[in-house]
Parts: structure tokens; C-alpha cells; sequence
């Protein structure tokens, strides 16, 4: 029973992690972010190829994006191009990538200490989540919703697919992050396990610093509300969801380090754990971050009881969850007019 | 007739392809499965497109049809087509049952509850012993007419498109007709509908249904077309695939649907079979390239290509000009009418801590027009609210030629002869205005949605649109009565409203700010009009801030401030009443 509790706040965590990664999305961009679970898979596995001393085809991947990026900023801006514009979009665009992609070979096979990898495993997904924006989400900011969960949709698709390509479909694992482990009463914390509480809670309240207490917080929080509105008072809302996009790859990559010690990880498996997250988010109404907390931890309880007691329908249980939540969450709001596109 | 001729063009084209010599039969195969996915795909072009209800478990519904007749024809030997209206009605019921839960509930939580029931229900088919599990049911027989058996893919060919055809042609004629404008007003939220009597849980709920039926009519040809059925392509990710068809071909376009069909299956077979061939083979770059192109092609055409086809070739609507000479059966009125039409006694509504209205009472007699003013916040669309039903008095009474209408929901109230307009303008801004106008004259129309579909609502409708039409015009709007609503300026927008309010045949007009943005000219038609109308037996209650429009029309006038009635009497008494003078300009006037 107990293990049973241990494993499912685990996973939960990790859930709550990836949730408030979409909340954060989803408020600022509209977008709701399917490639979640890429990012996480990502991260994990140029975590875990780094580990092993191969060169991870993300990097490539980055400095490919980072063209393209270069490319549209260049085709958007061909009517007023400036030198300063022109250098500012290369630096960002074009060196950045290339940097990373230096440095990436040049430590591939000489198996530096672990930090650096993970810090390294970072900076190449965030570096494709921002590009990704840019790229795919920042010339339909004006469409709806269903248009951007579409678009979405054919990101997944795409960098799934390229997640096969650079990691095979063989899964792997990595190395763990810490190897203490603490005995109390029946019950084994790994040191995995306890980086994983941590970094969640470290995440829940940096975030929540972020947002109530600085500016870029309260500029985005602004865009959430009223894109024209914090375009009008000067915030940029490109910038904005330049920084969403940035914070959800690297919440993104950051779960993926933290459970690929623990479960075998394939290039498709991230998908999956997004959708668990997301979950929670909705349960969150895709708004709430402590609730969405709170979601994520009842739905890897949920899951790691069912996954006991009743294996065959695991996921029908997980997802049937959501039907009442949504029904209870439906009738409590108050009936306002909904004005879309 | 006329306008139905490039769809015979269309059909007629369909029917000769399998019969051009030398068709590769690999064309034909790819033809039914592009038939498949646009049938499922019309659906949620009414559902999500038209409707503005996003589904991402379509696909559990074509499940639904597949799963019933694969039980029903290989374990108890029942004929296909006996099987065929059972797999409809079961993806019907089955969308009863998900529907009272799922179209409850708003904004994206619908969505999301979809996808949740969709993944559901695919692990569900897989798990089921009787369905297969996993490996699910093979050898369903083939679709047979006499000793014809459909095996061949040339053969199926004619049952799929058929059915393709017949759908697009039921859905069309849908669209264009009472229920159809219901359907096209959801999107825009429900408040202004629901003023006109569209019960708008039971449309959601109908087109839920609509789009379950269409999908399972898709699962019962796919069953007999590859004679097996598996969870596959039951699953989340055929659920969100037909959303990007209807996305990408055009979300609000019926033909959309078919185009949007066309283009993912092509593109993604091309992308199967010739990418490994131009790049040897390397892992799934078929779906990396798909991806993008999706990307791509949104960034393109946002509404979808369809709607961007069309802009291509500019055309015309011409539509019948309704016939004058129709005319609906008008209200039943007491022969003396009686003199008191509404009574407001002590309405009172609190938000939390705040008194949005204070106690008010007045009331609006018969051929009276009234008006309520009062300063910004002063409560005044707040009583409307009340009066209509749009929100639930906290206390109070309000009764209607006597008889209280405590707690009656807008479709009651609209029933009783009270209709409105809105402050901020509710129309549906892509449906022409006669179409909008016709909304107003819901309630007074019987066609429901079957006989809407196979058009034997004609005489119902033709009545609905000539008194549309009549109301258009004696409001002035007769020469824009074929554009967008959306493209008229919001004066103009604010008369149309008045003209479905008047479609309603009311006994009282409640016309809320209905001179605002207007000019002058326009004003002075407005006040002549109101004028007639009570003239003519009308009552009017007005909110209004232009006090010149006010005190010219008005035979009474009710001042709000802070919710609470500070005056009440005629033009002239109120332009002197100390307390009316302080409210507007303090206390120091």
C-alpha cells in the first residue's frame, strides 16, 4: 500500500511538473502544448545519449530550427531591415545553435560530470522550444484556438517523429542524479526520488515567485488576460510567448531528466506522460497552479493503485477521471457569455 | 435547381472514375478511404465548424458503428444491411449518453472532456472480450446486393460515395433551414439565441447526435470494407486526425470536409510512398514532413482551404427573393387588451456584496413606450436581464399581463410575447442579414430537424423568411438585407437587431441603448418607428443615454442610480427633478 502511495507521488510529481508547464502555455499562448511530451522525451534522452557519450541529434536539430527561425525573422521584417535587427536575430538565431552544437561534439566523448550534461541537455531543448514557437506558433498568434491545438497536433507529429530518427526506437535509461537513498520504516526514498520532490516544489514556488512578484511574470500573466490589451500597454506579446515556450521546454526536459534514471524511456513514451500532465491541467481548469499540483499528485496516486489492482484498464481509469471533474467544474462556473474568435 | 448542379457535376464525376479503363485499383482504395474520412469529417464540420464544439472522440463514435455490426454479423449471422440502421442508432445512443454529459459542458473544458471519453472508450475496445480485445473481429462479411458481393474496392466504391454524397446533401439542407440557423447562432455563445426561444442544451445535444450518426455510418462501411475491425483506428489519434481534416479543409464548410479528407489522405499516402524512396527509407519521415506541412498549410489558410478556393472564384449567392404574400399567424391577443403589460415589483438582484438592483418597481403599460436611464452602472441592463430571464432574480416579482413569470428561463419569456436586443450587439456577424433576422421568428416556425433535411420544411420556412423580410424592410434595411451581418456598421447592426426582436410578433419591445452609434438622420427614423410601432398596440421599454432621443419619444421615464429607482414620471417632471439633476451632474448642479 504504502509503496504503492510512494510511487504514485513520484509520477505524480513529475505530472504536476509537465502540468504547470501547459497552464503556463496554454494562459499566455492559447496554445494548448501537445509537443509537451516531446520536450520531455527530448530532454531525457540527450540527457541519457550524452551519458553514454553519443552526440545527441537534437543539437543538430537546434541549429537546423535556428536557420529557419533566422529565416522567417528576416522574411517578416524585409520591408524595414536594419543592421541591428539583422545582428540581434543571427546572434539569437544562427550562433547561439552553433555554439551548443560546438560544444556539444566537443564534449560528446569525454563523459564530463553529470551536471554539465544535464545543463547542457537544458539549453539544446530550450533552445529547440523557443525555435518552435518562433517557427510554428508566432504567425497564427491571431487564429483560434482549435487552429493553434492543430498546429499543435502537427508539431507533435513532426517532432515525434524526428525523435525517432535521432534516438532510435530502442528506450534508454540514464544515470541517476544522486545515489543516496534514505531508509524510513518500510519504506526506501531514493535519492532519485527525493531530487524529484524537490525539484518540484523548487519549480511550484519559483514559478509562482516568477509570477506574482516580477515584472516579465506580471507582463505575461497581462498577455493571458488580454493579448491587444498588454500590447497596448507595451508588452510584447511575441516575447511573451517567446519566455512561455522557453519555460515550458526546459520544465519539459527537466521531467525527463528527473524519470529517465528511474523508467526506460522510448522516443514516444513522452507523449503519454504529457497527457497525463495535462490532465491535471485541466483538472487545474488550465488555469490554477497549485490546484493543478494537486490534480497531478491524485492522478499518479490513481494511477499507481490501478496499475495494481487493475492493470487491463489503467488508462480507461486515469482518463475516465476527467469526466466528472469536468462536469462538477462545468456547473460550478458561473454562466457568463463565451465570445469566441 | 440550379444551385444543386455542381454538386450533380460532382457526382457525376465520382461515378465515372472507377469506370475509366486502366484506373489503377490503388486509386480506388485510396477514393473510399478519402469517402470514409469525409463522411466522419461533415459531422464535425456542423459539430465544431458551425456549432463551435470542438470533438476529438469522433472517431470512438465510428468505433461504436464498426463494433456493432462486426458483433452482430460474424457471432449471430444478421445481414449487413439490417445491421446498418442498429450501428447508427448504437453510435446515436451512445452519443445520448456522452452527449447530456459532454455538451454541458463550456468553453475548453468540452474539448477536453472529449478527449478524455475518446481515449477511454479506445481502451475500452481493446480490453473487451466479446469485441476482440486488441486482435478485435475478423471475416465481417462483405456488403451484398442479391449475389453482388462488394468485395472489390471498386465496388464498396459506390456505397461509400453515395453515402457521402446523400450526407453532404441532408447536411446542406440542414444548415439552410430553422433548426440550421439554430445550430450557426451556438458558436456565438447562447444568450442571444436562447432570447428567441432556441433551447440551445437540446441543439448542442442534436448535433452531437448528427455528427455520432455520421461517423457511425463511416464505422459501418469501414467494417464491411476491410471485413475487420480493430480498436486502431478507433483511437485518439484517428479522433485527432479528423479534426485536422475538417481544420485544414475548412471547419465551417460542409465541402470542406471532403476537400479536407482529400488532402490529409492523399498527402499522407504520397508522403508514404515515395519520401522513403527519395530518401531511403530513414525512420518515420513521413509523419516529420506531414507535420510541418500541416503547420505549413494552417499558416497559409487559417480558415482552411476551402473558404480560400472559393475566394478564388468570386461568386454571387443569388437566393429566391422571399415571397411577400406569406404570412405567419400573429399572436393571439385578449380582445380588450388589458391595460397593465408589466409589472416590475420589487426586482432585486445582489452579485456577492453588490446591489446591482435595489428593490425597483415600476411597470409598462399597453401602447406605452418607457424609458429607463440612469448613469453608467445604474442597473439598467441588469433589470433587462431580469425581465428576460437572462439572469435569475435574487427577489422580488415580475409578471406579465398578471401572471408572474418568477424564474422563467429566456425561451418562457420570449414565448410570452417580450423580445429584445442587446446592448452589445449579438448577431451571428457571417450569417446574411435576412438570416440573422430570421432567428427572431423561431418560435413561430414548426419544421424540426429531419423534415429540415429532407426539405419538407419549405412552406414553414419560405413563411419564416418573407416575414423576416418584411420586418427588414420596415426597419429600412431592404437593400442590405443579403450581406454579412458582420459587415454592417454597428448602427446598422443595433436596427437589424430590432428587427428580430420584431420577428418575435411581441407585445413588448425591450431595446437596450438602441440609438447608440447612430446619426442623426437614422435617429429621428428609429423614433418614428417606435412611434408606429406603439401606435400600431406595441409596448416599448428603452434604455437609452442620448436624452434628446429619450425625452422626444418616452411618454415615461424611470430613473436608476446605484440600482435604486430615484424617479419616476414624465419627460418634462424628470428633466426637473432635483434628484435626477444631482445623480447626473452631482450635487453641486
Amino acid at each position: 500500500m504504502l509503496f504503492l502511495l510512494h510511487d504514485g507521488i513520484t509520477n505524480g510529481a513529475v505530472y504536476a511538473l509537465l502540468g504547470l508547464a501547459l497552464v503556463l502555455v496554454f494562459a499566455v499562448t492559447r496554445v494548448i502544448l501537445i509537443p509537451q511530451g516531446e520536450f520531455v522525451t527530448y530532454g531525457a534522452l540527450t540527457y541519457a545519449s550524452l551519458s553514454a557519450g553519443h552526440m545527441p541529434g537534437t543539437a543538430k536539430l537546434a541549429v537546423a530550427m535556428g536557420v529557419a527561425a533566422f529565416a522567417f525573422d528576416l522574411f517578416v521584417a524585409r520591408r524595414a531591415l536594419h543592421w541591428r535587427l539583422i545582428a540581434r536575430a543571427f546572434v539569437v538565431n544562427i550562433v547561439l545553435p552553433c555554439i551548443l552544437l560546438a560544444l556539444t561534439a566537443w564534449l560528446a566523448d569525454r563523459h564530463p560530470p553529470v551536471a554539465v550534461n544535464i545543463a547542457l541537455s537544458l539549453v539544446i531543448v530550450a533552445a529547440i522550444g523557443l525555435f518552435l514557437y518562433r517557427l510554428a506558433f508566432q504567425p497564427l498568434a491571431h487564429t483560434s484556438v482549435l487552429v493553434l491545438l492543430i498546429a499543435s497536433v502537427g508539431c507533435h507529429l513532426a517532432l515525434q517523429g524526428l525523435g525517432l530518427l535521432f534516438f532510435g526506437a530502442e528506450g534508454q535509461r540514464g544515470p541517476t542524479i544522486m545515489d543516496a537513498a534514505v531508509t524510513a520504516g518500510p519504506l526506501r526514498f531514493t535519492g532519485q526520488s527525493i531530487a524529484v520532490y524537490a525539484i518540484t516544489a523548487a519549480f511550484i514556488v519559483g514559478l509562482w515567485l516568477f509570477f506574482g512578484f516580477t515584472l516579465y511574470g506580471k507582463a505575461l500573466r497581462a498577455t493571458a488576460v488580454n493579448r491587444l490589451g498588454a500590447r497596448l500597454v507595451g508588452v510584447r506579446t511575441t516575447l511573451s510567448g517567446q519566455i512561455a515556450f522557453l519555460l515550458a521546454s526546459v520544465i519539459g526536459a527537466l521531467s525527463g531528466i528527473l524519470i529517465v534514471p528511474i523508467t526506460t524511456l522510448y522516443y514516444d513514451t513522452g507523449f503519454l506522460i504529457g497527457l497525463k500532465g495535462f490532465i491535471a491541467a485541466i483538472i487545474g481548469g488550465l488555469v490554477s497552479y497549485p490546484l493543478t499540483a494537486i490534480a497531478a499528485l491524485m492522478v499518479g496516486i490513481v494511477e499507481a493503485f490501478s496499475s495494481f489492482y487493475a492493470s487491463n484498464f489503467k488508462e480507461v481509469i486515469v482518463f475516465m477521471l476527467l469526466v466528472p471533474v469536468l462536469l462538477l467544474r462545468s456547473l460550478a462556473a458561473p454562466a457568463v457569455e463565451e465570445e469566441k474568435d | 435547381m440550379k444551385e444543386r448542379l455542381p454538386i450533380l457535376l460532382f457526382a457525376l464525376a465520382m461515378a465515372t472514375i472507377p469506370l475509366i479503363p486502366g484506373m489503377p485499383p490503388f486509386w480506388i482504395v485510396l477514393l473510399d478511404n478519402i469517402g470514409l474520412s469525409a463522411l466522419v469529417a461533415m459531422g464535425l464540420v456542423l459539430l465544431t465548424g458551425v456549432g463551435g464544439l470542438t470533438s476529438f472522440g469522433q472517431a470512438a463514435f465510428c468505433g461504436f458503428g464498426a463494433y456493432t455490426t462486426a458483433v452482430l454479423t460474424t457471432a449471430y449471422g444478421v445481414s449487413p444491411w439490417l445491421t446498418l440502421p442498429l450501428s447508427l442508432l448504437v453510435s446515436g445512443f451512445a452519443a445520448v449518453l456522452l452527449g447530456l454529459v459532454t455538451v454541458r459542458l463550456s468553453g475548453h473544458y468540452l474539448p477536453l472532456g472529449t478527449i478524455a471519453w475518446g481515449l477511454g472508450l479506445f481502451y475500452l475496445f481493446s480490453k473487451l472480450e466479446f469485441l476482440g480485445r486488441n486482435d478485435g473481429i475478423s471475416a465481417i462479411p462483405p456488403l451484398a446486393i442479391g449475389s453482388f458481393r462488394m468485395i472489390d474496392p471498386g465496388a464498396i466504391y459506390y456505397a461509400i460515395w453515395t453515402a457521402v454524397l446523400i450526407s453532404a446533401l441532408l447536411t446542406m439542407n440542414l444548415l439552410d433551414s430553422r433548426t440550421g440557423r439554430a445550430i450557426r447562432a451556438l458558436r456565438r455563445g447562447h444568450i442571444a439565441a436562447e432570447a428567441f426561444g432556441v433551447r440551445t442544451p437540446r441543439t448542442k445535444l442534436l448535433v452531437f447526435i448528427y455528427a455520432a450518426v455520421l461517423a457511425g455510418l463511416s464505422g459501418w462501411l469501414y467494417a464491411h470494407f476491410q471485413r475487420a475491425a480493430n480498436p486502431t483506428p478507433f483511437g485518439a489519434q484517428a479522433g485527432i486526425e479528423y479534426l485536422f481534416i475538417a481544420v485544414v479543409g475548412g471547419a465551417g464548410y460542409v465541402w470542406g470536409g471532403v476537400l479536407g479528407a482529400a488532402i490529409v489522405v492523399i498527402l499522407k499516402e504520397v508522403l508514404q510512398s515515395y519520401l522513403p524512396l527519395l530518401l531511403r527509407g530513414e525512420g518515420q519521415l513521413e509523419t516529420i514532413v506531414f507535420g510541418i506541412l500541416l503547420v505549413g498549410l494552417l499558416q497559409l489558410a487559417p480558415a482552411g482551404v476551402w473558404p480560400w478556393l472559393m475566394s478564388l472564384w468570386p461568386q454571387v449567392a443569388r437566393r429566391r427573393p422571399p415571397d411577400p404574400s406569406l404570412t405567419l399567424a400573429s399572436r393571439v391577443r385578449a380582445a380588450a387588451t388589458p391595460s397593465l403589460l408589466l409589472e416590475v415589483n420589487k426586482a432585486r438582484k445582489q452579485f456577492g456584496g453588490v446591489i446591482a438592483v435595489n428593490d425597483v418597481s415600476f411597470d409598462v403599460q399597453a401602447r406605452e413606450i418607457v424609458a429607463l436611464i440612469g448613469p453608467n452602472g445604474a442597473g439598467k441592463s441588469t433589470t433587462f436581464n431580469l425581465i428576460t430571464g437572462v439572469l435569475p432574480a435574487t427577489g422580488g416579482a415580475i409578471s406579465v399581463l398578471g401572471k408572474p413569470i418568477h424564474h422563467a428561463p429566456p425561451q418562457e419569456i420570449v414565448r410570452l410575447g417580450i423580445s429584445r436586443t442587446f446592448q452589445h450587439v449579438k448577431l451571428v456577424p457571417d450569417m446574411t442579414v435576412l438570416e440573422n433576422v430570421a432567428i427572431g421568428a423561431h418560435l413561430r416556425g414548426h419544421a424540426g430537424a429531419l423534415s429540415s433535411m429532407f426539405r419538407l420544411d419549405r412552406a414553414d420556412e419560405a413563411r419564416l423568411l418573407a416575414e423576416a423580410a418584411r420586418q427588414i424592410a420596415r426597419v429600412g434595411l431592404a437593400e442590405q438585407i443579403d450581406q454579412a451581418a458582420g459587415s454592417l456598421s454597428l448602427g446598422q447592426q443595433r436596427i437589424v437587431e430590432i428587427a428580430r426582436a420584431l420577428c418575435v410578433d411581441p407585445m413588448l419591445l425591450l431595446l437596450d441603448e438602441p440609438a447608440a452609434g447612430l446619426r442623426h438622420m437614422e435617429k429621428q427614423r428609429l423614433a418614428a418607428l417606435l412611434r408606429e410601432l406603439r401606435d400600431g398596440g406595441m409596448s416599448v421599454l428603452l434604455v437609452e443615454h442620448d436624452m434628446g432621443f429619450v425625452m422626444n419619444l418616452a411618454d415615461r421615464v424611470v430613473v436608476l442610480d446605484f440600482g435604486t429607482k430615484i424617479a419616476e414620471g414624465s419627460p418634462d417632471a424628470i428633466k426637473r427633478n432635483p434628484e435626477v439633476i444631482k445623480a447626473y451632474l452631482g450635487a453641486a448642479a
